[in-house]
């Protein structure tokens, strides 16, 4: 008797944990069966072989090259023969004609361009040379208005020549020829003219002349001390652009700032509406967590585009996006941990006499205060980030000035600088979002 | 005797009082301090986006209903060829949303190995720990926009570069979630599996993943919902997908406002779709079945 029905049961149990097993060991490989099934799926959907033949590497390379080095153009106009020395081919970094780098020389119409290990450029009435060590010269000749290549046969692959246009690619530089005009390219390390550019009185001297210059040296502008045109020079230096950075960055946290803070202030009393253990009323509790809904459904992107028509670009309608999607996810949230709370605290003070704002500032906000703002908080570092997003499509803040730094596909070592940029600012606002949350939830915690 | 004992609980208790007294009127005022200038920096801030934004913020508003009643009138005199838009719109949809599936797997994939590698206890290279935290907040501090923008310049176009910046963001975000959770398992498996021998990867196989696999699970899945979006306006921004359609349907102008309700309703009701479902299967994961 016994034995029976204590064999029944357990014959039972085994049988469930094996069966439990089976499935269990079936899923353990079924899961990665239909991971690799949609992998395969994705390699052809997403055309990774076509990929492969479209990924342009030299691409990838002037852009690792551009983000650790510049480049100086040497620039011949063949029709008057004037030669022009200037960095990254700007303006404001045009070395004057009596003061060029030292590896430029131009001498009675022949200009001698040293690139360094050998490589040498010279440009002259005649014509071009590149002598180029262990291959011989690149010689292009000119016959009026067209010209002749004479190098040493067959053409290496990283010389491309037609008849109106031949390029060099070296590892010392760039050279490229065409009717017009005759450009060298050298790269040399370095963000150059980060501090001032040419133009500037204070450009190409060294850290002590500027310390000479900025403590007792005479000014060279009377009206101002030499430290402060110092700042003002580098603050406004045109090529680098400190001054505008300095406003698109502060442009992007403003956007995350005022639309994260300002979300939780307006999404904390309608929380208090959407949660049932406030409003006994169900309808506007429904009402309340529909919007939250609609609110988050309704997509960041598409709250972007509508309040760009309204507002205009910048950072006013970046913040207002941000602000109405943080209002659905806060409101979710914050409703959500106020369900959750301790009653205990509320029945007190309603056997008090309070009266329900009295209730809710005494027995509810102490109780939620941590989590929310640490909630905030938490949101607000992830803000940070979204707001360079926000920021290139409603035109403003630093994503902006990235997105056409990207477009333009010239200056490479400023979307590096860009970019170091917004990672620096994104890891500074973690660290500070970070520090505040400790700081509050342990002081808050001591406090009550 | 009596009298001693009696008072001196009672003068104890004076000060006391006065203390805490003293202690909330602290507290208040901390508090007050702080707020005051909480509220400063939020009108400074409200001041100046209002300066440096193109149109006032109280012109903005009486303008904002403005173009959505343009675009839906517009788009309701067309009503009959939103169905057909919808099909159309299908293929860019599936693109958007494969572009946020498999950059969530691969994220995820490569935060399981962040997360082991950066956590205490089972570091396979304890002294390693720190570098790969590191390396794990750098990726999550990247924005999505800077990669994919760069990828698309050296991949040209299509859905791989958002994919890759996208999975990037995800391992880093992930990563450090993933971290938190393994931090908190039970480390009794590991030392049984450690005591018959098991290699570094069978610990962590048999051993952790089993115990944090539904958080990890439920962590991914509201990653996915929020890939789903990054992906959407990616597209925008970028290239690949129905983000792009939009802001292709948006340059147009008036005109196309159909194909523009068109995507934006598309775009809602899976974005609700997906919250709907994944919140779903989260909440079966938290319970446990």
């Amino acid at each position: 008797m016994t034995d029976i029905a204590a064999s029944a049961p357990q014959t039972d149990l085994r049988e469930t944990v094996v069966a439990n097993f089976r499935r269990r060991r079936l899923l353990s490989f079924a899961a990665p069966a239909v991971v690799m099934v949609y992998f395969v799926y994705i390699f052809f959907s997403f055309d990774i072989m076509g990929l492969v033949n479209r990924i342009r590497l030299d691409n990838a390379a002037i852009l690792a090259s551009d983000f650790w080095s510049y480049k100086t153009h040497v620039t011949r106009d063949n029709r008057n023969g004037e030669v022009e020395v200037a960095i990254e081919g700007e303006n404001k970094g045009t070395y004057a004609a009596g003061d060029l780098p030292e590896w430029v020389t131009i001498e009675n119409g022949v200009t001698v361009i040293d690139l360094g290990e050998g490589h040498v450029v010279t440009y002259d009435d005649a014509g071009a040379r590149y002598v180029i060590p262990n291959y011989g010269t690149v010689n292009i000749i000119r016959e009026g208005r067209d010209f002749t290549l004479d190098a040493p046969q067959p053409l290496p692959d990283w010389i491309s020549a037609s008849d109106t246009r031949v390029n060099v690619t070296t590892d010392q530089g760039r050279f490229a020829y065409t009717r017009a005009r005759a450009d060298t390219y050298r790269y040399q390390p370095g963000w150059e003219l980060w501090f001032f550019t040419l133009d500037s009185p204070f450009s190409r001297k060294s850290f002590g002349e500027l310390v000479g210059l900025a403590l007792w040296e005479p000014r060279i502008d009377p009206d101002r001390s030499n430290f402060g045109y110092m700042l003002n020079e580098f603050w406004t230096n045109k090529m680098w652009q400190h001054n505008v950075i300095a406003w698109a960055i502060g442009e992007t946290m403003l956007m995350a700032f005022i639309g994260t803070f300002l979300a939780a202030i307006i999404s904390l009393p309608l929380a208090f509406l959407a949660a049932s253990n406030f409003t006994p009323f169900a309808p506007v509790r429904f009402a309340i967590r529909r919007v939250f809904d609609f609110v988050r459904g309704v997509d960041a992107l598409i709250f972007t585009i509508l309040l760009t028509r309204a507002f205009g670009p910048g950072p006013m309608t970046g913040a207002l996006a941000i602000l109405i999607t943080e209002i659905g996810s806060f409101g979710k949230m914050f409703s959500e941990t106020l369900e959750n709370i301790d009653e205990k605290q509320v029945e007190g003070l309603r056997s008090t006499g309070a009266n329900s704002l009295q209730r809710a500032r005494f027995g509810v906000l102490p109780q939620i205060m941590p989590v929310v703002l640490s909630q905030v908080l938490y949101y607000f570092e992830g803000n940070v980030r979204s707001a360079t997003i926000i920021g290139a499509i409603v035109g403003g803040g630093i994503g902006l000035m990235l997105t056409q730094a990207i477009s333009t596909q010239k200056d490479w070592e400023e979307v590096a600088y860009y970019m170091t940029l917004i990672i620096l600012m994104v890891i500074a606002m973690d660290s500070l979002s970070a520090w505040l949350r400790r700081k509050l939830i342990k002081g808050d915690a001591g406090g009550h | 005797m009596a009298d001693a004992s009696l008072s001196a609980p009672s003068a104890s208790l004076a000060t006391t009082r006065t203390r805490y007294l003293e202690e909330v009127r602290r507290k208040r005022m901390y508090s007050g301090v702080l707020l005051a200038i909480f509220t400063l920096l939020m009108v400074m801030a409200f001041g100046v986006a209002e300066a440096r934004n193109a149109g006032g913020f109280w012109e903005g508003l009486s303008l904002l209903g403005q173009f959505p009643s343009e675009v839906i009138s517009e788009a309701w005199e067309r009503r009959a060829n939103i169905p057909a838009y919808f099909l159309s719109f299908v293929p860019s949809l599936i693109e958007t949303l494969n572009i946020a599936a498999v950059s969530t797997l691969l994220g995820a994939l490569l935060a399981v190995v962040f997360a082991l590698l950066s956590t205490r206890g089972l570091a396979r290279w304890p002294a390693l720990a720190g570098v790969f935290r590191r390396i794990t907040d750098t990726f999550r501090a990247v924005p999505e926009i800077v990669i994919a923008l760069i990828l698309i310049y050296i991949l040209g176009g299509g859905p791989v570069p958002a994919m890759i910046a996208i999975a990037i963001h995800t391992a880093g975000a992930l990563g450090k979630l993933f971290a938190e959770v393994a931090e908190n398992a039970d480390l009794k498996p590991v030392e049984g599996l450690t005591s018959v021998g098991a290699s570094w990867g069978q610990k962590m196989w048999l051993g952790i993943i089993p115990q944090v696999a539904p958080d990890w699970l439920g962590y991914t899945l509201l990653r996915f919902e929020i890939n789903v979006r990054a992906s959407a306006i990616l597209g925008f921004v970028g290239e690949g997908g129905i983000g792009h359609d939009l802001k292709i349907a948006l340059q147009w102008g008036s005109g196309r406002y159909d194909e523009v309700v068109s995507i934006f309703l598309l775009l809602f009701i899976t974005i609700v779709a997906i919250d709907q479902l994944s919140s779903h299967y989260r909440n079966r994961l938290v319970k446990g079945h």
